[in-house]
């Protein structure tokens, strides 16, 4: 679970590298050396401080993202409105299901909000039925996206 | 492709190895797929929290049904936001357009927001600024 943890001091370099992890990667033999040779560094320097980072924890995850919907899965996002003495049962059995990919606690009157991704419809509606018969969920909201504007998980790290 | 890149000098090398094709073919199916929809991006994601990334609310807005393209792209254009979904809405709960926006702290979060509610002249909104991340996984599909 990633609570407002601590924020882990970086060097320049650490954030300059951080920064264009986080854009398309190079598709080429040795993509670590095409990134050195545009900071003016040996691969070397870089593959080790990417490894640094990725051990630091900094980084959740460096690899392909899947896009769902073109894969043929059904997603949608679902906020609960969940009593605060029952938040952790509930928080426990929304996460059990392997379909549910992120689950956050929020402030406000809608405070459990969660995402699921199944491969049909009619696994979805069951883990969302299932789910508001919960005691201590007094209501559910289906959301389910009707047009993406952006999906583009960068944090800006550097100036410019 | 679904686990996380190996951290060395040749990680497409290593990969292709594993699949049975050259490293050449490998990198060609990646564009491939790429390009047609199915992988979006070959990057990394950050834990953002943890690079100080403190303040990070979804904001949910309530649209006129014409303008929702006009604000969806205004918004999708802010470097804060990271995500903007038109969803949809009923009569009990009318906001159709979500954003996650993202920021150092909450003042300068709420800012923001109140700088997109001004640019985007949409008064009707709500703030939910996360506390806990109770789950996150990467969903394997293959």
């Amino acid at each position: 679970m990633d609570m407002a943890g601590s924020i882990t001091p970086l060097s320049e370099l650490e954030l300059k590298i951080l920064h264009l992890l986080q854009h398309q990667f190079p598709l080429v033999e040795r993509p670590f050396r095409h990134m050195a040779e545009a900071l003016a560094l040996e691969e070397e320097a870089v593959i080790d401080c990417v490894e640094r980072l990725y051990n630091k924890g900094l980084i959740r995850r460096f690899g392909a993202s899947v896009n769902s919907r073109k894969v043929g899965y059904v997603s949608i996002l679902a906020a609960a409105k969940v009593r605060p003495e029952c938040i952790e049962t509930i928080a426990s059995l929304i996460n059990a299901f392997p379909e549910v990919t992120h689950n956050y606690l929020r402030e406000g009157e809608y405070n459990v909000w969660f995402t699921v991704i199944a491969s049909n419809q009619e696994r979805l509606n069951q883990i969302l039925y299932e789910i508001e018969l919960a005691h201590g969920l007094d209501a559910l909201l289906r959301l389910p996206a009707k047009k993406v504007f952006k999906v583009s998980v960068k944090f800006p790290l550097i100036a410019g | 492709m679904q686990q996380d890149l190996p951290i060395t000098s040749r990680p497409f090398h290593i990969l292709a190895g594993k699949v049975g094709v050259s490293e050449d073919e490998f990198l060609a199916q990646i564009r491939s797929l790429r390009d047609r929809g199915i992988i979006r991006e070959v990057n990394a994601v950050l834990r953002h929290r943890r690079i100080g990334y403190q303040a990070n609310a979804l904001c949910v807005w309530q649209v006129d049904e014409g303008r929702i393209d006009e604000v969806g792209n205004l918004f999708a254009g802010l470097t804060e936001v990271t995500h903007c979904y038109e969803r949809e809405s009923c009569p009990e709960w009318q906001y159709n357009l979500y954003t996650m926006v993202h920021a150092v702290t909450r003042e300068a979060c709420e800012k923001r927001i109140r700088e997109m509610s001004e640019l985007s002249r949409t008064e009707n909104y709500l703030v939910f600024y996360s506390t806990q991340e109770l789950k996150k996984i990467t969903m394997r599909y293959f």
